[in-house]
């Protein structure tokens, strides 16, 4: 996995870890991989749905002690 | 591929549901759709800039801009005003959990191009003049609006 860039939005609330991470990603290159980090309780819907209507790649997602992990693949 | 689009008209001028329009706008901004917020009637003291701005006005109209909000920090609550004392429990809320401001996302959203329009209709009602609104705002009326909200994929009315 050819991870670029971990954006870090631990905290913040709804929409900030979307808006930021739509930033970041607009910054890498396509098929690069975006790490972000993220605890809003929204996230797991909010991300999958985001990264479908972009066309990006969900290509792992985990949770740790209350932190999720998202490898966002961009299109 | 063309982009989608998302308007919105904030027709109210509620602190609550003007954090609800911005957000909803955000978010579609960050979903890459071209976003357009229509500020019609009291949305449009969202837009207002704190200051007292001196401007030539009639004697009504020196009045509505008294009694309105002056700016997005000084909006109440649809519900649980308590004289003031709600608005200021949901922004200590607000602040615990991270949550931006109206102010904070009025600015994200100019940040991120989403087209805050101004009502020009409503403002000579309510005597609300160019000058007393943040910079960066739109002047248009309904036909303007159709044409962003006739492409639009999601519209919604706030």
């Amino acid at each position: 996995m050819n991870i670029i860039k971990t954006l870090d939005v631990k905290g913040l609330a709804c929409p900030m870890p979307i808006v930021k991470t739509k930033k970041a990603i607009d910054t890498i290159a396509s098929g690069e991989v975006l790490e972000v980090l993220v605890t809003d309780k929204g996230a797991l819907n909010d991300f999958t749905a985001w990264a479908k209507a972009g066309g990006h790649n969900i290509v792992e997602q985990k949770e740790d002690a209350g932190v999720l992990s998202f490898f966002i693949e961009k299109a | 591929m063309e982009k989608k689009r998302t308007t919105i008209v904030l027709f109210s001028g509620d602190y609550d549901k003007a954090m609800a329009a911005y957000i909803i706008a955000n978010g579609a901004a960050a979903y890459d759709h071209e976003v357009t917020i229509f500020h019609t009637f009291w949305g449009i003291n969202a837009l207002r800039k704190q200051e007292d701005i001196k401007a030539k006005k009639g004697f009504l109209e020196k009045m509505f801009g008294k009694m309105m909000p002056r700016g997005a920090e000084q909006l109440g609550l649809s519900k649980m005003q308590m004289m003031g004392i709600g608005p200021k429990m949901i922004k200590h809320v607000m602040n615990k959990h991270n949550a931006l401001t109206l102010t904070q996302l009025i600015n994200m959203a100019q940040e991120q191009d989403i087209k805050l329009v101004s009502c020009t209709m409503t403002m000579d009602l309510l005597g609300l003049q160019q000058d007393e609104l943040i910079d960066g705002v739109h002047y248009a009326g309904v036909a303007a609006y159709l044409a962003d909200a006739e492409d639009g994929n999601v519209n919604l009315f706030i």
